[in-house]
């Protein structure tokens, strides 16, 4: 047994933080005018189609107009850009314009000072887009990034699985949702698709339930004191509880990932299961992993996250996220321009045209096509609240505190009472 | 004993010329080294240089840096500030999850050594007998440990795949069901040991088969003329000699279980709930995914002084009789 991963590799990751800190004391700043020739450094994570070639597109257009300015485009894969990144900010030199899906982390680099604040260049257009998805990216009142994707988390649901179990009306309470689960189970049909390995999609539930059981109040305020030790969140669990007792899951669901061939999405798109909850962008990848690459097609159905009797949340109320960019301290200064013609209507339409973004500019939903996505954005934009991932939303530390201590609660390891202590406990040490 | 003092003094001829670039080295030993010239003393330093600077540059100052870092609250971004002592230290002998890990590299560590590693030698004694085709049967055997981790991993998660997998099926047939067997917080560090031991049984069983091969055939022949059973010879002839190759397959299977990360990482990230977390794997969680630098270089921290006491009371202990005279030939001076 010997590990590839050798100590003194472990070791010098741990410790390149710092030295590449020291070296970043040698970077330069660019020039401060827009008309002077400049260089926008751009990382994005669209790193395959069909995104990846309509940022090319837009960047050579803008290229072309301004002749001054070179983007150069870094595209990444979500993983590595995550890695990447990380060196970079902890090294102090941030690329000029690069993802983020706000919350947590991106307070972490505000903190730092490595991210601009661009709230009054923004202000005469950031009016355009949905409010909601602007939201995670507002830091203590200041603008530091703009979205352009965003969505939330529902129900999709198979619907000739559905009817083979003889339902035929969707959920509309917590109550009914335990109904039509044990309905489906009691037909020999695997109700709910998870991947329990990557913990992420279990969280939805715990923080979707205290969503409705509290309010989204009761989650802002939790952030704000560090406690979730409070009966709200303590009854998400319990709710949650009665879900696991009664066994929804696919076989082997602890260890199954998101977007493998045997994982959630592809065991949704082969017909495999009744039920997921999951994000807007569920029906292109349980298409893209499902055997047949297409998925279920118009079979797929959504619904929106079922009320809770007796609770003080509103089945209006979105839980979700999205994807954004924000600018690096160093960003020369013609990126901000750059940033509003990513986000004009035009190219929105464009994106949006493409099936894999929800677009985040109001005037660009009529190119959404698939009607699955059309219900989503629309659910959206009259959606009365809006709470980002509590994974994003969260400082890191507490965002995976809860999605491990959530994956606790449904490998049945721990009680609702355990594990809301453990997720204050780690709350209160940050 | 007129073989091992002939390489003893080779090699300290090779220490010495080593030990010549430190002037208190030289002036320690000067009665026996010649002086050596100014000229040669040059080139010494000038070819040590660069392995030393990078040594220097890649080992040792991370692990400086890392000691630093674990004394501070630090989330990576800009420079630690916020020191707390050994706190860090405090809080991983706490966390159950660390404490989980340091039980489960136990347990990893006794499996490998009574079951991995005596099936390894009793396949190297198996193969090392007049097979037919037993070329072959190495090379077979031999061949899952040039796979790298990662791609091991990926394998046998499709092998155990859930209602897809060869595994699944296969134990289906047989009125079992290994399809959950990663998913499984009860026996997904049992599973991962066996995905272990597929991998690294080849390696230690061509250790101990080249070990075999270095006892001389006489040594055998004598013991069976003097009427040894077949056990007994293995018992009281092979085993013994074959003593040093078991001590570094021991070793380097220790260590290898501390520091186990790529596997466990694609396999099974940890999980489900922990059950099959290394510390590697808690270190780059609390380091990549939450941010506490400080907290993971601590952990980082505990496991190279793991290593590093295993290791110097491993050679001290245990390794010495074997490389007494080749290495630490002081001993045989006095």
């Amino acid at each position: 047994m010997t590990a590839h991963l050798s100590r003194r590799t472990l070791l010098g990751i741990a410790g390149a933080g710092a030295g590449a800190y020291l070296l970043s004391a040698c970077g330069s700043d660019e020039p401060s005018t827009p008309d002077g020739p400049q260089t926008i450094n751009w990382w994005h994570i669209q790193n395959t189609e069909p995104m990846l070639p309509v940022w090319a597109a837009i960047a050579k257009e803008y290229e072309t107009a301004h002749t001054n300015v070179k983007v150069v485009i870094q595209p990444l894969e979500n993983e590595a850009f995550k890695a990447k990144l990380t060196t970079a900010t902890q090294a102090g030199s941030p690329p000029d314009l690069f993802q983020s899906w706000g919350g947590g982390v991106l307070k972490q680099q505000v903190d730092a000072g490595l991210v601009k604040d661009i709230t009054a260049d923004v202000q005469p257009w950031i009016g355009s887009l949905l409010p909601a998805s602007v939201q995670p990216f507002t830091i203590d009142g200041k603008i530091y990034g703009v979205p352009f994707d965003v969505g939330m988390v529902g129900f999709w649901y198979n619907k000739d699985l559905f009817a083979k179990a003889g339902i035929t009306a969707t959920p509309t309470s917590w109550a009914e949702l335990l109904t039509t689960v044990s309905t489906i189970k009691s037909k020999g049909i695997v109700p709910i698709a998870l991947a329990g390995k990557e913990k992420w999609p279990g969280h939805f539930y715990w923080a979707y339930l205290a969503m409705r059981i509290g309010g989204l109040g009761a989650l802002q305020q939790a952030a704000k004191d560090n406690n979730f030790d409070t009966p709200d969140f303590i009854a998400a669990g319990t709710r949650l509880k009665e879900l696991v007792d009664l066994q929804p899951f696919q076989k082997g669901f602890l260890g199954a990932e998101y977007g493998s061939p045997d994982g959630q999405a592809a065991t949704m798109g082969n017909g495999g299961a009744a039920l997921e909850l999951m994000g807007q962008w569920a029906p292109s990848v349980q298409a893209s992993s499902s055997t047949s690459k297409k998925g279920l097609g118009d079979k797929l159905g959504y619904f929106a996250f079922p009320a809770v009797e007796g609770g003080k949340g509103s089945v209006a109320e979105a839980f979700g996220g999205g994807n954004g960019f924000v600018l690096g301290k160093n960003a020369p200064a013609s990126t901000v321009d750059f940033l509003k013609t990513l986000l004009d209507v035009a190219n929105q339409r464009k994106s949006a045209a493409t099936g894999a973004v929800l677009p985040t500019v109001k005037d660009a939903a009529d190119a959404i096509k698939d009607p699955n996505s059309k219900v989503v954005a629309a659910s959206l934009a009259s959606a009365t609240g809006f709470q980002l991932f509590l994974d994003q939303a969260y400082p890191p530390a507490v965002g995976q505190q809860v999605n491990d201590s959530v994956a606790e609660l449904i490998a049945g390891s721990k009680t609702p009472e355990q594990i809301v202590k453990d997720i204050t406990k780690v709350a209160k040490s940050q | 004993m007129t073989p091992s003092t002939i390489t003893g003094q080779r090699s300290d001829d090779a220490a010495t010329e080593l030990l010549a670039a430190d002037p208190a080295a030289t002036q320690q030993r000067g009665r026996r080294a010649r002086p050596r010239p100014r000229r040669r003393l040059g080139t010494i330093a000038l070819f040590l240089a660069p392995a030393l600077v990078l040594f220097l540059l890649l080992v040792i100052t991370p692990i400086v840096v890392a000691g630093y870092a674990s004394m501070y609250k630090w989330n990576g971004f800009g420079l630690p500030e916020n020191f707390v002592g050994i706190d860090n230290f405090t809080r991983a002998f706490e966390d159950p999850t660390f404490l989980g890990d340091l039980w489960r590299a136990f347990v990893l560590i006794g499996l490998s050594l009574l079951i991995q590693l005596p099936v390894s030698l009793g396949l190297a004694m198996l193969l090392n007998q007049k097979l037919k085709g037993r070329g072959v049967y190495r090379v077979i055997f031999f061949a899952p440990y040039v796979l790298s981790e990662v791609t091991t991993a990926v394998l046998f998660t499709l092998v155990f795949s859930p209602n897809r997998g060869l595994g699944d099926t296969l134990s289906k047939w047989l009125g079992a069901d290994a399809g959950a067997i990663f998913a499984d917080p009860d026996t997904v560090l049992f599973a991962l040991f066996l995905v272990i031991s597929w991998k690294y049984f080849g390696f230690h069983m061509i250790l101990y088969l080249a070990g075999r091969q270095g006892i001389p055939q006489e040594l055998t022949e004598a013991a069976t003329t003097d009427g040894a059973s077949a056990w007994q010879v293995f018992r009281h002839v092979t085993l013994p000699l074959l003593g040093p190759t078991i001590r570094i397959s021991v070793f380097l299977s220790v260590i290898g279980s501390i520091q186990l990360f790529d596997m466990v990482w694609v396999l099974t990230g940890g999980g489900p709930i922990h059950a099959s977390e290394t510390m590697a794997v808690t270190m780059f969680d609390r380091g990549f995914r939450r941010f506490e630098v400080g907290y993971a270089s601590a952990i980082s921290i505990i496991m190279f002084v793991l290593s590093f006491v295993f290791a110097l009371f491993y050679q001290r202990f245990v390794l010495r009789r074997d490389t007494e005279g080749a290495i630490t030939n002081r001993g045989v001076q006095r």
